[in-house]
């Protein structure tokens, strides 16, 4: 399961680099996205997996499975969520002020 | 506090103090006040004369930096009281000539400010004993020398010439602060006494030679030894008392005062004795020949200062042979070279000083010192003539001048050192007398050329900006003064000798306790010998090569122009600065994709490489989980959204997938016991959808991506290694050894917390300080999000944009 896991977070980096490396402002911000997915997924795998029953006192378990990534992971996909939605509005707001989503043609200013 | 200590300070201090005193009394002419400082300090030195001279030093240290063993410690020996002298009695002259040559309208107290600057870290620099503090101020005479010479600093040859000089002796004292601190390494001492102490001890030391090199090419560009002569000619765009002031008595015997200094440390090596003789030599050479073809008269006098510090620098390496043995007699043959050298060194600011004084008044009085304009002045500038003749005449070593004495001597040294049977001197000692012979008939040469050249022949007032007269009496009281020095030290040499040189030579040999040795008296009468034999030869051959000069002249046009020295350092500086803008320009390219590239290639080499050259890739499945059959396909649907997200036609479909790919994962997390997580995942990812299609009418449109094949290809290469290199130290990493998770103590959740929910008691109390800052991000965002939609950018911004 690790391994499966661990590969599946490999291809997303693999899409979420070449995305990130397009020329399209959107493409970024979509890659940056996957980007955070696959790191979520590499966290939660190195906690291991399926280790124990849900971290969740009153089930009388024999093992929890480890809370620490979890708690790791809620904060990682909240900071992400709030990077995003910013990331988003400043595209918006470049191709708004610019009227292109090329970054190739966004290069400062000549006297720079 | 003690005199020396303080003599350093008061022109720091009185530097401070110009500009109050400069606006209070704007009628009265500033130089008047400063010019009480270096005669104080003059007088103050010259009381120690007596006990210095009954082989008394001083020593006086207050702390500094004692953690570091920087003691602003200074030394009053007879080595440091020369220079002292020379700068605080010489800088008083130039001080009292430049009230005449500087008019009011000049920013004089700048002038004095950088004067004052320039005095006290000369001061600091030959009293200093710890070699930090001598740092310190070597570095502080380059600056207020930089100040100086760029003093009329709306011209473009003065900004040229202080930043040329700036460069070239900032840059060797760079190389000395390094061979300092290589003297630190091996000597553990900063203090020059000590480190003479030692030494001896460390000859050995692999750092010995480094730091020595180091220390020479300080001194070098200091004193304009060759190659690094060439910022002294730049530098005469500073005004004249600046030039006979700094360039001439002072700032460029610093090279030399260092040589002195540390001669106990070094000399006694083969290599310092042939780099510092060598180097000497051929600078003695090399500026005497440049010096003729000059036609600017301040120009043939920053050669001819060359061409005479060259000849010191030689002397003072002969001098150190003599540490090669040991104190006997034979040895002491040698020592005289150091002596000869610190006589000439006293001999050359005084002459020097008065000419170029002199060539400060043909400027100021006739509007010119081109010398194919000059000539003769000599019937009406009758006192600067006179003075012109005594320097000229002793700088080419004629009697009855001090340089007669001093060419006699290095005669006699270059005559001695040939017969040296150590370091190789047996092959190429015969060369010292021949080269200094030669340089010598070419100081002979431009010496006739100043005094010819200037004050006889005809008198052309077509070509002359001024009427000729006299200068006023004040102007000529410091160059008559120097003059007056320069005869009485022809005829009293030995008083000289006595109460400063034999000193200093206990300084330059402190292992010679005898100082019976170090001191033979000066006359000027040796009889016939081989000394008087080529000064006799110089004269008249230097007298046929000045008659014949137009038909050798042909002989500076043989090496072509753009060969010099000058060029090469100009060409240096654009090519630096070229290759510099050409290799920031080709990688700085201003794309964005270029600068992920190297960011990624560099993860790539650096993560991806370590892990190939450690071997550290391990893999095994032993601790995996068991795959159920849906878990294969909820990764199946992962792998496909997020492979057809590249292949996506329309933005609303790469969207979609992303939302997939969110939501797969959130399933992900409930199969792996997280269920908060899947909550929280689905909730975000339907809000970030939903953010997404929000924005949706708005956003660029989806165009496919029109890149060129080729950059296509290299983005599937590196994200693709990318991607490996993450798989790899992922799977690395999960299957090595590792410790047991710490998760066990967050499982004490209800005793500790009072929560059963183990991820919320992290979250909020065990680590709620993440939490608390999570919170903050995303206000922040929220912000940023509401500033960025309501405050647009109006047409004023435009403007800051531009």
């Amino acid at each position: 399961m690790e391994t499966l896991i661990i590969i599946l977070a490999g291809i997303l980096v693999m899409v979420a680099t070449y995305l990130i490396l397009s020329k399209g402002l959107i493409r970024i911000v979509l890659g940056a996205a996957i980007l955070t997915h696959a790191i979520h997924l590499l966290l939660m795998t190195m906690g291991g997996l399926k280790k124990g029953d849900v971290p969740l006192l009153g089930e009388n378990a024999a093992s929890y499975t480890d809370a620490l990534p979890q708690a790791l992971i809620l904060t990682s996909i909240v900071i992400n969520f709030a990077v995003t939605a910013f990331f988003l509005v400043l595209a918006y707001r470049t191709y708004q002020e610019l009227k292109t989503d090329n970054l190739n043609a966004m290069r400062g200013f000549k006297d720079e | 506090m003690s005199t020396v200590n303080m003599a350093i300070f008061i022109p720091f201090i009185a530097a401070m103090l110009i500009p109050l005193v400069y606006k209070k009394l704007p009628r009265l002419h500033i130089g008047w006040i400063v010019l009480v400082i270096p005669t104080f300090l003059f007088i103050r030195l010259a009381c120690y004369i007596p006990t210095i001279a009954r082989g008394e030093t001083y020593l006086y240290t207050a702390q500094w930096i004692p953690s570091f063993d920087i003691y602003f410690s200074t030394y009053l020996d007879g080595l440091s009281m020369i220079f002292g002298l020379l700068i605080t009695g010489v800088g008083a002259l130039v001080i009292l000539y430049s009230i005449y040559y500087l008019s009011t309208k000049e920013s004089l107290q700048h002038f004095y400010i950088y004067l004052m600057l320039f005095m006290g870290a000369m001061l600091g620099v030959v009293f200093s004993d710890n070699i930090m503090v001598l740092y310190v101020f070597w570095e502080l005479t380059s600056i207020s020398s930089f100040l100086l010479i760029a003093f009329w600093y709306h011209r473009k040859g003065s900004r040229y010439g202080a930043r040329k000089s700036l460069l070239i002796t900032v840059g060797g004292g760079f190389a000395m602060l390094v061979g300092f601190i290589m003297i630190y390494t091996m000597t553990g001492t900063f203090h020059v006494r000590e480190i003479i102490a030692v030494i001896g001890e460390h000859k050995e030391s692999h750092l010995f030679l480094p730091a020595m090199l180091l220390l020479l090419f300080g001194a070098f560009t200091k004193s304009a030894q060759f190659p690094f002569h060439i910022w002294l000619p730049n530098a005469m765009e500073a005004p004249t008392p600046v030039s006979a002031y700094l360039h001439s008595a002072t700032m460029v015997k610093a090279g030399i005062y260092l040589v002195a200094r540390f001669t106990p440390v070094f000399g006694g090596e083969a290599v310092w004795f042939w780099l510092i003789s060598g180097v000497g030599l051929f600078t003695l050479f090399w500026g005497s020949f440049c010096a003729i073809r000059q036609t600017d008269l301040k120009a043939l006098l920053a050669y001819s200062t060359v061409s005479q510090l060259g000849m010191i620098m030689c002397l003072f390496g002969i001098g150190s042979a003599s540490l090669h043995m040991d104190a006997n007699i034979e040895a002491v043959l040698y020592t005289q070279a150091t002596f000869a050298a610190l006589f000439h060194l006293i001999n050359h600011s005084t002459f020097k000083g008065a000419l170029f004084m002199v060539v400060g008044i043909v400027d100021y009085r006739v509007g010119t010192r081109d010398i194919r304009k000059l000539g003769g002045l000599m019937a009406f500038m009758p006192i600067s003539f006179t003075v012109a003749v005594i320097g000229s005449f002793s700088m080419a070593g004629l009697p009855p001048f001090n340089g007669f004495l001093s060419k006699e001597m290095f005669f006699t040294a270059v005559l001695h050192v040939r017969k040296l049977d150590i370091f190789a001197m047996d092959t190429f000692g015969i060369l010292f007398p021949v080269i200094a012979w030669i340089a010598s008939c070419f100081t002979f040469i431009y010496c006739m050329i100043i005094v010819w050249q200037t004050f006889f022949g005809p008198y052309r007032r077509e070509k002359l900006e001024r009427k000729s007269r006299e200068a006023s009496p004040g102007m000529l009281i410091a160059p008559v003064t120097l003059a007056l020095f320069v005869v009485g030290i022809f005829f009293f040499p030995n008083v000289l000798g006595d109460y400063i040189l034999k000193p200093a030579m206990a300084s330059v040999f402190p292992s010679f306790q005898s100082d019976n040795y170090l001191r033979q008296p000066i006359s000027p009468w040796h009889g016939f010998n081989t000394e008087l034999m080529m000064t006799i030869g110089i004269l008249i051959i230097g007298t046929l090569l000045y008659m014949s000069r137009r038909y050798w002249k042909g002989i500076y046009n043989l090496v072509p122009d753009s060969w010099t020295l000058d060029n090469l350092y100009n060409n240096t500086l654009t090519q630096m600065e070229a290759g510099s803008s050409f290799i920031t320009s080709f990688y700085m390219t201003g794309y964005l994709r270029h600068y992920l590239l190297y960011m990624y290639v560099f993860f790539i080499l650096a993560v991806g490489g370590v892990l190939v050259y450690t071997g550290a890739f391990d893999f095994h499945m032993a601790n995996d989980a068991p795959i159920n059959s849906y878990e294969w396909m909820i990764a199946g649907v992962v792998f496909t959204s997020a492979i057809a997200i590249l292949f996506a036609k329309s933005r609303l479909t790469s969207i979609i997938l992303n939302g997939v790919i969110g939501y797969a994962i959130a399933v992900f997390f409930v199969l792996f016991r997280a269920p908060d997580l899947a909550l929280t995942q689905i909730v975000v990812e339907t809000v970030t959808t939903a953010l997404f299609l929000l924005c949706f009418y708005f956003l660029p449109p989806w165009r496919k991506e029109n890149a060129e094949p080729r950059s296509k290809r290299v983005n599937l290469v590196i994200s693709i290694a990318v991607g490996l290199v993450f798989i790899l130290v992922a799977l690395s990493v999960k299957s090595g050894k590792l410790f047991d998770t710490i998760a066990v103590y967050f499982e004490n959740a209800d005793e500790l917390a009072g929560g059963n929910n183990i991820v919320n008691t992290i979250l909020a109390d065990f680590r709620a300080f993440d939490t608390m800052l999570e919170v903050i991000v995303l206000l922040i965002a929220g912000i940023g999000v509401f500033s960025l939609i309501r405050l647009k950018a109006g047409k004023g911004a435009e403007k800051i944009e531009d």
